[in-house]
């Protein structure tokens, strides 16, 4: 039988509320005994698409953003989403350096690097709806070689 | 914000985490020194920091658009693995020298 386990958290879209999200999916994680880097990996990514939720989902309105994370063995999967004004191409938003709000020193990095640090990434969104960010990072990559060879 | 201004130069003590809600206040109050100073060359120390995220790079371009006009440059001090990392994959090394303390 697969090791599965799954949660959930809903908080305002406040910025005071990223560095809470970072650490409670965070600490979720570490049931799956991941490295420094993995957890590091997962937090910037996290920290990405909550900050795209409340800047550009919701730009700066009080609403609430939804994070799931599901365990499935080895591979996490978290969910972040907000009910906000959605991204109108979501291609164009992906694409590094872009940003529609230069004037507030955005770096237009977000999807690049939650592309970088997880597996992968999925975009789902509809204008006047809001967005839904998919990524899954397999944990303990190259641990099982490293454990079963002979010393 | 921690920060500290030498002449022409300013090196900003970064906090532990550098995100969306701390980057805010150092844009807001690095801004304002560069200002009063006629600041030409920044420093960002990482010594503190653990963590940081796009919005922490978009901290370091908007301050060098600032300071690049007149001639300026921005440096990265005490950047440990993870942030060295970061600032690589951003590009953002482009325009920004990371100082390696064991050059010395």
């Amino acid at each position: 039988m697969k090791n599965t386990n799954e949660m959930e958290i809903r908080f305002e879209s406040r910025s005071a509320n990223e560095g809470f999200a970072r650490v409670a999916v965070a600490s979720f994680l570490t049931q799956l005994n991941p490295t420094v880097e993995e957890v590091a990996d997962v937090k910037t990514a996290v920290s990405e698409a909550v900050t795209n939720a409340i800047i550009h989902g919701y730009e700066n309105e009080i609403h609430k953003v939804h994070i799931r994370c599901r365990i499935e063995d080895n591979v996490f999967t978290v969910e972040v989403c907000d009910k906000g004004k959605g991204i109108e191409n979501v291609e164009e938003a992906m694409q590094p350096m872009f940003t529609t709000k230069p004037e507030q020193d955005r770096s237009g990095m977000g999807f690049a690097f939650m592309e970088a640090f997880m597996d992968s990434l999925e975009v789902e969104s509809e204008p006047g709806k809001g967005t839904k960010v998919r990524m899954k990072k397999a944990i303990g990559k190259g641990r099982e070689i490293w454990t079963t060879r002979s010393l | 914000m921690k920060y500290q201004v030498q002449e022409n130069c300013l090196t900003i003590y970064l906090p532990r985490e550098v995100d969306h809600h701390n980057a805010e206040e150092i844009r807001r109050e690095a801004d304002a020194v560069i200002d009063r100073n006629h600041i030409k060359y920044i420093i960002f120390d990482f010594e503190k920091t653990d963590f940081m995220d796009s919005s922490g790079i978009g901290v370091i371009m908007g301050r060098y658009k600032t300071i690049c006009l007149i001639g300026g440059e921005v440096w990265a001090v005490h950047a440990n693995a993870r942030i060295k990392k970061i600032l690589t994959l951003s590009g953002v090394t482009k325009i920004m020298q990371i100082y390696e303390e064991d050059a010395v």
